[in-house]
């Protein structure tokens, strides 16, 4: 390869190595930012989890039927049924035996689960002979499917063939609709598995931890140096094991095997002989000798095979699992033993080379398609297993004709177990003691940004009460792979991650060819080597996905190669391969989970991606896969990465780096950030928790939630009425569509203390700027009424509103029904109005009654509309369905149009927000020379202790964008590649339209008519609406309702509760020495009651109205009764403890 | 022919006439200008109280014989419907008093009620009310009276509009524009659903005793018929009844007869001390909307100075820099640019002659308070 003319020159003229060089690109910079759009057009946005899918319905169903494809009856092996071939079928419901073919879109307004059929060929007996039978299409159960995914039925349509469907284009799927709702499966954070870790306990014991993971069993095997001496510790033996005698009943009884294994240095001999001492102190030198010091400290005893040994098959089945035994042959794993073994010596010599637990590259990610993957073949099994057990009941029982197997297959398992799991998130697999709960959860679709927020989002797996801040801590290794910003804050914090724009997750991939491959490149095997042989210096082990799989002499020539091929396509693209040289091992990884981001390859530093390529993308000519395939770009996972050398652009020689070092070159910059941080201008010119705060608030933000808002039936809503375009975008804003769904307006503001109602973080508004439309928002909630159906042809009946004989209605709170009952869209709905005039049946049990029910059966039942005082609502829309139990319901969706209103809360990109203070009025704001009029006031003290740059350099960049009438850009890093404009030349646009430089503007008071004694720093900010929103929150109460059980104030908002005062509240009026206030407070305004106490026995007695006097009923009198007042609550308190026998007396004294 | 600028004060022709007793030039210039420095605006507010030179024997109060002599109004500019003109030998307060009355307090019509008989578009009700309200209507404000609420709408106080439009199924998307709103000038045709006295005349939602062509000389209708209110797909349709009265900008911007209306105080730059040669010619380059001019010394000398200090926007590049020293930006106290941009029911200047008039009745007012 030839060096570029261009690279000649830069490189005769040598500038000046500086720190902002590193960053500077080469003389021609190939403007590789189309790969972006390229790739998430390949990809599309949440490309991870329809991936994970795709590759459930494509190939995991099948291995798993595979896996499971025979169940046979127990006492009869001959009848037997056999799955053939299992396949996803495309989403219908049957309907009175009829199929039919359903949409996403129908499913969410009818609240159906948008499934598709499991169908099976099968194999099977019948009758005596057990002649084989072959039937297709066998109905096994309905799979919640995955929009966008190869069963969608939107899979592959463009935008007008969504719209038909009544789709968002924009809507990027990756979730299910289960019973109407909208599920996202999270993507699970978890430790790797079969990997060796080494790190420290709570004790601060070395430990080498293996956490296996077969398709049969889910074991940890953890070897500890506890005083010197290195112990095995598995759950099936009660006390934790010499590693030596583990060894030796794994065959290798001789010591000297044992040090070679781990390794010759003498170093390592002096770590493992107090363990040797140990297991000769024991006594044991032969393989039996070991397995009978073991057998003793099983767990269970009884159990297991007696034949071999309790512990023989332990150590085959459990103990680091994954390693396959062939032949009784242990070798294998005496070898990852000693792997292990060696690995914690080097640990311990060297404190560098303890694994971090919290390392990306430590980490898989489940995702959707793996966790149903889980579940179906639980419920598969479960399926299976049922049916063998009818079948031996029925043969049990009739030992005439045994039935055929294919009767027993019952789908309602299956399609149940997938609904239920998916609709309430709890994952509970039996074989793997699983227990998870919340895996999926409802999407949000609060905004656009809000959904896609649900998509990246990676739920941590610890519990998220653990103090600990390690985990917590960003970790390097997330470079570019997970949002440094986008994580929520308090308890979560730091454990709920995102993904970045460019990040990929692997799903799994054909181990066998590869392994082949491996051993075609020159990876001798184990087998055939002896302990000294395996550690010889120089020569590699090499780890295929955790296993060992042999070792190379020549490893970076072996990695080359292996590269080389990865790169020309022959194995997949998601191999990575890592050579560790402190471990001296080559690790190659094929496994699903893993996280990886796609990079542009380069050659000494130069980039393979050069300008005719970028020109062939433009040209349409050339797509994103192109560029793998050929070999400009390729996947690096976490691991590999280490092995890369990553230069953000193109450039020279560094004081510190070479440029011939580079192997690699970022696509861009602004892909270490997530989706949701994305939408932040200039998000890296503001203090880094201020990004965070944002990525929280974007999600809260109204605006647009897709094309279809208007038709969707959401139960609750919130829209901007005229949301707009940030006119500071950044890239990846236009990548993910916010420039079409935004959710903020571009508001004029003006920073400057105003009229003292913008202290703390408030805003003064313009209302003349909330006149003409700013800040408007409709909040959209669903209410939904039930048609009941009681049997019998009982039913609910909707009920026409009465009306006297002049058509005047009987009552007013009707007035929003239409002539059916229920209400008519378009109708002003006001509090306490009726929008469902819906009568029950007063004897719902009318068994054998038969009769016509009459209008005196039914009693009233109505829907009413429960709002706010003096707001007009608005019925939008009534929508009539059958539920999938054929019951009628009926949803109302009622809208809201509210105008901006002091105490709503408003909020600009940058983590800055605020409420409205006070509104102003127009004549009262400030103008600047040209007649502008801010919409809204901002205090500065809002700047310098947040220190949101990124806030002001928006202002700036959208003036002058507003100027010169073109978008600017503030792309996270994007000034050295021109996506982001630079300060300087935003002032010179300012300039030059005669503004000043620093974006600040001669004033005039709007009251005085004087000019402001300042310059006051004006333009547009884009301005977010949040939705807490002062209707939605004002609350007060005199008196009102009261709990029954104690007569004291209702709690909460809802329920138009009282404000309690609190035990804090009550301690300060003590301090303060009110007592008549406590007393007023805690008794006259709370649960006052007069009682009758009898003076005599002390306990409570009553009044009889009858005779007009106080009686106790303990002493049977009524001559020592005193009347008092006390709470209600204390009344009862006594009452119950009279129940638990214990006796409350009150002695009374005059006062 | 602008004056050349020279060191010291500039002669400005509308610079009030001085008693014999003059002012020193610094307080000369404190009392008259704004100074707008490099980093703040300073001497903003002036001096408002009568007797702050009375020690000097200068009298600084209001008398109406000086507001006579000086007070000077020239148009600069006068569209249809906007316009530009000086006010001069005027207080901040007085200017701003009738830019404040512009925007808030003379009235216009405006639709405030809609009776919606169809709406099946994608824009909700209110929306659509909303927007039906901030389009400016042409109709002259003063041939209308003020309703309240329990007034009934009559042909004195109430302009109705029809909005009709449907869009043909299977046909193109539509645009509703402004231009659809038909005057009414008979009253409303919807009929009031209240059946209370059955057998009467047809009931409506206004009593006109009159047809409005007979009292109006012109018929009403929108000011730009081009705005657009809604947009329908095929099948949709809207049908509307929209009823517009009079009021004033303070209780809904809608009723606002302006754009805006705004002044900026005349911008005056000075030279203080000699700009040649190059430095010239960087200052000159320097300001973007060519405030300066380079004047040729002969012999190949050059020398900055002031040709359009009115078209001066304050971006304060001029001052910053190493020439900044030898200019000051100052801004004219008593002498207004006046803008006025009229939304159209009125002409600008119609509109500026009512704010006096609505200033006048409050001054009236007052006094008869007082008296
Ligand atoms: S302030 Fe700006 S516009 Fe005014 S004269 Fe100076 S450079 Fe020109």
């Amino acid at each position: 390869m030839t060096v570029p003319p261009a690279d000649d020159a830069a490189k005769k003229e040598l500038p000046p190595p500086s720190y902002r060089s590193l960053a500077a690109p080469v003389a021609t910079p190939v403007d590789k930012f189309a790969l972006l759009p390229a790739f998430l057009k390949v990809r599309g946005l949440v490309k991870e989890h329809i991936d994970s899918f795709n590759y459930f319905t494509t190939r995991g169903i099948r291995n798993i039927v595979e896996a499971n494809n025979r169940i046979e009856a127990r006492n009869d092996p001959s009848i037997y049924l056999r799955y053939t071939n299992v396949y996803v079928g495309t989403p219908s419901v049957q309907v009175d035996y009829k199929i039919e073919n359903i949409t996403p879109h129908f499913c969410r307004l009818t609240d159906r689960t948008y499934s598709a059929p499991i169908r099976v060929d099968i194999e099977y007996t019948v009758g005596k002979q057990h002649e084989p039978q072959h039937k297709k299409n066998v109905l096994i159960g309905y799979l919640p499917i995955m929009l966008r995914s190869y069963a969608c039925v939107l899979h592959g349509r463009d935008e007008a063939e969504l719209a038909r469907q009544g789709e968002c284009p924009l809507d990027p799927g990756g979730y299910f609709i289960v019973k109407g709702t909208e599920k996202v499966i999270l993507i699970q954070e978890q430790l790797s598995k079969n990997r060796i870790i080494i790190d420290t306990d709570s004790k601060g014991r070395v430990i080498a931890s293996v956490t296996s993971s077969t398709h049969e069993i889910k074991s940890k095997t953890v070897i500890t140096m506890d005083k010197e001496k290195i112990y095995l510790q598995l759950n099936q033996f009660t006390k934790p094991i010499p590693i030596i005698v583990v060894m030796k009943a794994m065959g290798m009884e001789s010591d000297q095997e044992v040090v070679q294994m781990v390794g010759r240095d003498p170093r390592y001999g002096d770590l493992l002989f107090p363990s040797i001492q140990e297991c000769a102190s024991e006594r044991i030198y032969t393989q039996q000798q070991a397995l009978q010091y073991m057998d003793e400290k099983v767990t269970y005893p009884g159990a297991g095979n007696q034949k071999e040994g309790r512990s023989k098959s332990i150590l085959r089945d459990v103990f680091i699992a994954h390693v396959p035994v062939k032949n009784g042959n242990f070798r294998q794993k005496c070898i990852y033993t000693g792997v292990m073994l060696r690995r914690m010596m080097d640990a311990i010599l060297n404190a560098d080379t303890f694994d971090d637990k919290d390392y990306v590259g430590n980490k898989r990610l489940e995702l959707s398609g793996q966790l149903i993957s889980l579940l179906f073949e639980d419920l598969f099994k479960t399926m299976n297993s049922q049916a063998v057990e009818l079948m031996n009941k029925n043969s049990d029982k009739t030992r005439s004709s045994p039935s055929d197997f294919s009767q027993l297959i019952k789908h309602e398992a299956i399609t149940s177990g997938l609904e239920r799991a998916i609709s309430t998130g709890n994952w509970d697999i039996k074989r793997f003691r699983m227990h998870r709960k919340g895996v999926s959860q409802v999407l949000s679709r609060l905004s656009y940004m809000a959904s896609l927020g649900y998509m990246t989002r990676i739920t941590p797996q610890f519990e998220k009460t653990r103090k600990t801040s390690g985990p917590r801590a960003l970790q390097p290794s997330q470079w570019g792979m997970l949002c440094p910003c986008d994580t929520p804050e308090g308890e979560a914090c730091g454990l709920t991650k995102n993904l970045a724009l460019l990040t990929h997750v692997t799903t799994d991939q054909e181990e066998g060819p590869l392994m082949n491959l491996c051993k075609s490149l020159g990876v001798e095997d184990l087998t055939l080597l002896s302990g000294e042989e395996i550690h010889a210096p120089g020569s590699f082990l090499v780890m295929f996905n955790g296993l060992i799989l042999g070792k190379h002499r020549q490893p970076q020539t072996f990695a080359n190669a292996m590269r080389e091929l990865r790169r020309s396509g022959k194995i997949g693209e998601f191999v990575s391969i890592f050579v560790n040289e402190k471990q001296h091992c080559i690790h190659i990884a094929s496994d699903g989970g893993r996280v990886c981001r796609p990079l542009i390859i380069a050659d000494k530093g130069i980039s393979r991606v050069k300008e005719c390529h970028m020109k062939e993308l433009r040209d349409g000519i050339r797509s994103f896969d192109d560029f793998l395939r050929d070999g400009l770009i390729e996947y690096l996972d976490v691991n590999e990465e280490n092995n890369a050398l990553i230069a953000l652009y193109e450039h020279v020689d560094q004081d510190d780096v070479e440029r011939s070092s580079i192997t690699h070159i970022e696509i861009e910059p602004l892909s270490i950030l997530g989706v949701v941080s994305g939408l932040i201008p200039y998000p890296h010119h503001n203090q880094s928790p201020r990004n965070t705060y944002q990525c929280a608030m974007g999600k809260q933000a109204m605006g647009n939630i897709a094309y279809n808002q208007l038709f969707r039936a959401d139960s609750l809503l919130y829209l901007l009425v005229y949301a707009q375009r940030p006119l500071l975008t950044t890239k990846t804003i236009e990548l993910v569509g916010y420039d079409k769904l935004g959710a903020g307006q571009n508001a004029t503001v003006a920073v400057m203390g105003y009229s003292g109602y913008d202290i703390e973080d408030a805003i003064v508004m313009n209302k003349s700027s909330l006149d003409r439309g700013f800040g408007r928002c409709i909040a959209m909630k669903k209410y939904t009424v039930m048609k009941e159906n009681y049997g019998d042809g009982v039913s609910d009946r909707i009920a026409k509103p009465q009306r006297d004989k002049d058509g005047v209605l009987l009552r007013q709170n009707m007035r929003a029904l239409d002539e059916d009952g229920i209400a008519a869209p378009g109708q002003i709905i006001r509090n306490h109005d009726v929008y469902v005039n819906k009568q029950s049946p007063k004897i719902v049990d009318r068994r054998g009654a038969g009769a016509l029910l009459k209008d005196m059966d039914y009693k009233d039942s109505l829907a009413i509309y429960k709002g706010v005082d003096g707001e007009t609502t608005v019925v939008d829309r009534v929508m009539l369905c059958s539920d999938t139990n054929e019951k009628l319901s009926i949803k109302c969706i009622i809208r809201h149009t509210r105008r901006p209103e002091v105490g709503d809360k408003f909020s600009s990109r940058h983590g800055q927000k605020g409420v409205c203070g006070t509104i102003v009025q127009q004549e009262d704001f400030p103008f600047s020379e040209r007649g502008i009029c801010p919409d809204l006031i901002m205090n500065p003290h809002g700047f310098p202790s947040r220190m949101t740059i990124g806030k002001m350099i928006e202002l700036i960049g959208g003036k002058a964008g507003l100027s010169c009438g073109r978008f600017h850009y503030g792309s996270a890093f994007g000034e050295p590649s021109g996506n982001a404009d630079k300060v300087e030349d935003i002032s010179n646009t300012l300039i030059k339209h005669g503004f000043s430089y620093n974006g600040k503007d001669f004033l005039y008071s709007g009251i005085l008519g004087h000019p402001l004694e300042a310059y006051i720093f004006m333009g547009p900010i884009y301005y977010q609406k949040l939705k807490h929103m002062v209707l939605d929150k004002m609350h007060a109460r005199a008196s009102g309702p009261r709990v029954l059980l104690t007569r004291q104030p209702t709690e909460g908002r809802s329920r138009d509760g009282g404000l309690r005062l609190g035990e804090m509240e009550r301690d300060c009026l003590i301090a303060y020495g009110a007592s008549m206030l406590i007393f007023e407070r805690l008794l006259l305004s709370s649960d006052p009651y007069q009682v009758q106490v009898c003076r005599k026995c002390g306990l409570l007695g009553y009044y009889n109205y009858k005779l007009k006097t106080s009686y106790c009923s303990m002493c049977k009198n009524g001559e020592n009764m005193a009347k008092m007042r006390l709470p209600y609550a204390c009344k009862l308190l006594f009452q119950e403890l009279q129940a638990m026998n214990v006796v409350p007396r009150l002695k009374l004294t005059e006062g | 022919m602008p004056k050349k600028g020279t060191k010291s004060k500039k002669a400005v022709d509308d610079v009030p006439d001085q008693q014999e007793n003059k002012l020193p030039d610094y307080l000369e210039l404190q009392r008259t200008r704004v100074v707008c420095n490099a980093d703040a605006p300073i001497h903003t507010q002036g001096f408002q109280y009568s007797g702050a030179f009375a020690a000097m024997g200068v009298d600084n109060s209001v008398s109406v014989e000086k507001f006579c002599k000086n007070f000077k109004i020239d148009i600069k500019r006068l569209t249809e419907d906007d316009m530009e003109f000086d006010m001069i030998g005027v207080d901040a307060s007085i200017a701003n008093a009738f830019r404040r009355i512009l925007i808030a307090e003379v009235p216009t019509m405006a639709i405030e009620k809609i009776f919606m008989a169809d709406n099946t578009s994608v824009i909700a009700d209110e929306v659509l009310s909303h927007r039906l309200g901030l389009i400016p209507l042409d109709a002259d404000p003063r041939l209308f009276d003020y309703i309240s609420e329990n007034d009934v709408p009559n042909e004195r106080n109430t302009i109705v509009f029809k909005l009709h439009v449907s869009c043909e199924k299977g046909s193109q998307r539509i645009t509703v524009k402004s231009g659809e709103l038909e005057w009414l000038p008979e009253g409303s045709q919807l009929s009031m659903a209240s059946p209370a006295q059955s057998g009467d005349k047809q009931k409506t939602f206004t009593s006109f005793s009159q047809s409005q062509k007979e009292i109006l000389e012109k018929p009403l209708g929108v000011k730009f018929k081009d705005i657009t209110i809604a947009r329908l797909g095929p099948g949709q349709a809207i049908e509307l009844e929209a009823h517009a009265v009079k009021g004033v900008g303070k209780v809904h911007a809608k009723w606002s007869p302006v754009a805006t209306a705004w002044y900026r105080m005349l911008p005056e730059v000075v030279i203080l001390e000699q700009i040649e040669g190059e430095e010239a010619e960087e200052l000159v380059k320097k300001c973007p909307v060519n405030v300066f001019d380079i004047e040729d010394l002969g012999n190949g000398g050059k020398r900055a100075v002031v040709a359009k200090p009115r078209a001066c926007t304050l971006c304060r590049e001029c001052v910053m820099g190493p020439c900044g020293e030898k200019i000051q930006l100052r801004r004219v106290r008593d002498h207004f640019i006046y803008t006025i941009e009229s939304t159209g029911a009125l002409p600008p200047e119609v509109l500026f002659t009512e704010a006096v008039k609505i200033l006048e009745e409050k001054c009236e007012r007052v006094i008869s308070e007082l008296s």
